[in-house]
């Protein structure tokens, strides 16, 4: 092959698919079989990480960046005066399994723009993934994109190829698709979720009962959606991925900061800083929400329907309800303990472990690796020393920043300020 | 009163040879000031030294004692071990003491300064392993071996060998470890231990060697690639990126070869 033509598409290819946030490789149940190439039956792993720090997972390219679409927020949409390129299917099979066979990544990742109609584009992704799991015996990580539109039939044969299956729903709120996307209609995106969704719950009730039933996406199917494009609040952005959550079965939701990649008086303009803190407070909730018991509506209502810049949500909730601390760290249940500022899930159940044989004290909790600094406002323990004035919220929420150094310090601080 | 003087004990520094001597230390009810390797071992004033000769079969009985005991403390054991780290085998002589000590499970005892210590450890030694099964790159060979050369903090390679066995199946490969010389090939049947001292293949360096062949250089350079433009220039985060992928690693990952 001509290493220089693959060269110059990939990096047209893989440069156009980078704002795709996924690259998990986790969640997949595939072993290596009749000593084939690969496994990922693991956990997922990033070989290596972009010097923006994200990982590097899988090789993550589009088919092609030829689209018949136009919508406002995308790189590749038709309007846009790019260098356009198509990888052959072979061409990206290759690719995958001299990558894979080096070590470089778990697996593929193939997005595609939409080229005559998206069952066409839906067929070419499938295509790929199925010589690569019949011919090539590959057992390794395949994420493939759902093509808005594409029809049920060509999702069944999807899911039976890759691991997992992905449509990105963008624009959280249907006015925002209406604006940015007005060839997309909102029913593109749910129709092949719903389909997968379906799919992955028919084929584990009949692996229930027949044991040689092929897996179908067995790593479940994700979503992504952008951040600061079109001015919707925290609140809209949460409820939609909880919608998603509920009722398409998400394995995940990603929040993507939104990068401009055009001059569009739709979007914010070229050279606006990417929203990364509040891309950071969106996936702190989300895992609130998903891990820690938390209720959306706890977190986001009508009164505060936009997450802190300057301190996490779960101190937020903390400090709108004072009247569940101070908590007992050797007495409280594991919901509770969640509940604490300061304490991830692993130092609860550390905590809920040590605490067994002895009770704990503060020098205890800080070997375990509990953020005192946050924490001690909020707990009592196995010492007589605790916080025992009657502080106020907005004090204590003083007192912790005033003692810690937030790596997004900078973006919040008040000298900046002055300048705004 | 002989029975009471308390000794170091060395051993050959095989984890055989560490077993071997926790086998002795109970038989004889040894008050025991230190366990050392034979490489590095040190009289103590107040201790006489006892060899220890590595027996298989008392290995087995203390491999096998803990385990029935408990499933995590043996793993956490065999961890903690290979991080190598100094004064690591008397530390784990009390670990184990205390676990036959105590009829509850202590290895989530985390407010015990020596469970949480080796419990730290065999993180530590867990997150290089994960470590190596990312960062590990192949190269071709001429003679169709996937070749790697890796340097990792703590002595990971038994623990990564079933990962790559089960993955690359159907390709003969071979992982070296510079710093202790020795290495494990997949023979496309078995995965065995070689000890070879490989000074003249280095991987990653910009010039190309003619032990691998062009298609090899053609893929790294196409990777390469790949890992400039999938970053998105507007996020950049430097910090973050060699707090995930640290400096010592840069010289066995090619697509860092311009950076090194």
């Amino acid at each position: 092959m001509s290493f220089e033509r693959i060269k110059e598409k990939l990096n047209i290819l893989a440069d156009a698919a980078k704002y795709d946030v996924s690259c998990s490789s986790s969640g997949s149940k595939r072993t290596n079989t009749d000593k084939g190439l690969g496994d990922s039956s693991g956990m997922g792993i990033c070989h290596s990480y972009t010097e923006d720090g994200r990982c590097v997972s899988l090789l993550k390219i589009l088919l092609t960046n030829h689209c018949i679409f136009d919508c406002a927020y995308c790189v590749t949409r038709k309007s846009n005066d790019i260098k356009r390129a198509a990888f052959k299917i072979q061409e990206v099979v290759d690719l995958t399994i001299n990558f894979y066979r080096r070590n470089y990544i778990e697996g593929l990742f193939l997005s595609s723009g939409i080229f005559k109609n998206p069952d066409f584009t839906m067929e070419r992704l499938i295509a790929v993934a199925k010589k690569l799991r019949t011919e090539e015996n590959f057992n390794g990580y395949i994420h493939l994109k759902s093509i808005p539109g594409a029809s049920d039939e060509l999702m069944r044969e999807a899911g039976l190829w890759a691991d997992r299956l992905s449509v990105n729903i963008e624009v959280p709120t249907i006015s925002g698709l209406k604006l940015l996307a007005p060839d997309k209609k909102h029913e593109d995106f749910t129709k092949p979720m719903l389909k997968v969704k379906n799919e992955i719950i028919q084929y584990k009730e009949e692996k229930k009962i027949i044991k040689s039933t092929p897996k179908y996406a067995p790593a479940g199917q994700s979503t992504q959606m952008i951040i600061g494009a079109t001015g919707e609040s925290d609140k809209d952005i949460m409820y939609s991925a909880n919608h998603y959550y509920t009722n398409y079965n998400m394995k995940r939701v990603y929040y993507s900061g939104y990068v401009p990649v055009s001059e569009d008086s739709r979007l914010p303009a070229i050279g606006s800083q990417v929203p990364m803190l509040r891309e950071n407070r969106l996936y702190q909730t989300d895992w609130l929400l998903r891990f820690y018991g938390f209720g959306i509506n706890e977190i986001l209502n009508d009164r505060h329907p936009n997450l802190d810049i300057d301190i996490d949500p779960k101190l937020s909730w903390a400090l709108r309800n004072l009247e569940h601390f101070p908590v007992d760290i050797n007495k409280a249940d594991k919901r509770m303990l969640a509940r604490i500022p300061g304490l991830g899930m692993k130092s609860v159940h550390k905590i809920i472990s040590a605490r067994r044989f002895r009770n704990l004290n503060w020098n205890h909790l800080k070997k375990i690796g509990v953020a005192l600094n946050r924490a001690k406002y909020f707990i009592i323990c196995d010492s007589n020393k605790w916080e025992n004035r009657d502080l106020e919220a907005h004090k204590i929420k003083g007192l912790i920043l005033q003692n810690s150094v937030g790596k997004f310090r900078k973006e919040y601080s008040s000298q900046l300020q002055l300048f705004n | 009163m002989i029975m009471n003087e308390s000794r170091i004990l060395i051993y050959d520094g095989s984890f055989n040879g560490f077993l071997t001597a926790i086998f002795v230390a109970f038989e004889e009810k040894a008050q025991v000031a230190d366990i050392q390797k034979n490489t590095i071992s040190q009289n103590g004033l107040f201790s006489k030294t006892e060899t220890i000769f590595t027996q298989m079969d008392k290995a087995k009985r203390v491999w096998n004692g803990i385990q029935k005991k408990n499933n995590t403390a043996i793993k956490n054991i065999y961890f903690a071990y290979l991080s190598e780290t100094e004064g690591v085998e008397l530390l784990l002589y009390r670990y184990i003491r205390k676990m036959f000590a105590k009829n509850v499970d202590i290895v989530s005892d985390y407010s015990d300064g020596v469970v949480l210590k080796i419990s730290q450890l065999t993180k530590s030694v867990g997150r290089e392993k994960h470590r190596m099964e990312a960062f590990v790159r192949f190269q071709l060979t001429k003679d169709e071996i996937y070749f790697a050369n890796i340097e990792p903090d703590f002595d990971v390679l038994p623990l990564i060998s079933k990962h790559f066995r089960s993955r690359y199946a159907d390709q003969q490969w071979l992982i070296y470890d510079v710093k202790r010389k020795y290495g494990l090939y997949y023979d496309l049947e078995n995965v065995e231990i070689v000890s070879l001292d490989l000074q003249r293949i280095q991987a990653n360096s910009t010039l190309k060697s003619d032990h691998f062949l062009d298609e090899e250089y053609g893929y790294q350079d196409l990777w390469n690639n790949y890992f400039k433009s999938t970053n998105i220039k507007s996020r950049i985060n430097m910090k973050l990126h060699t707090q995930h992928v640290p400096k010592r690693y840069w010289k066995y990952l090619s697509e860092k070869k311009e950076a090194v």
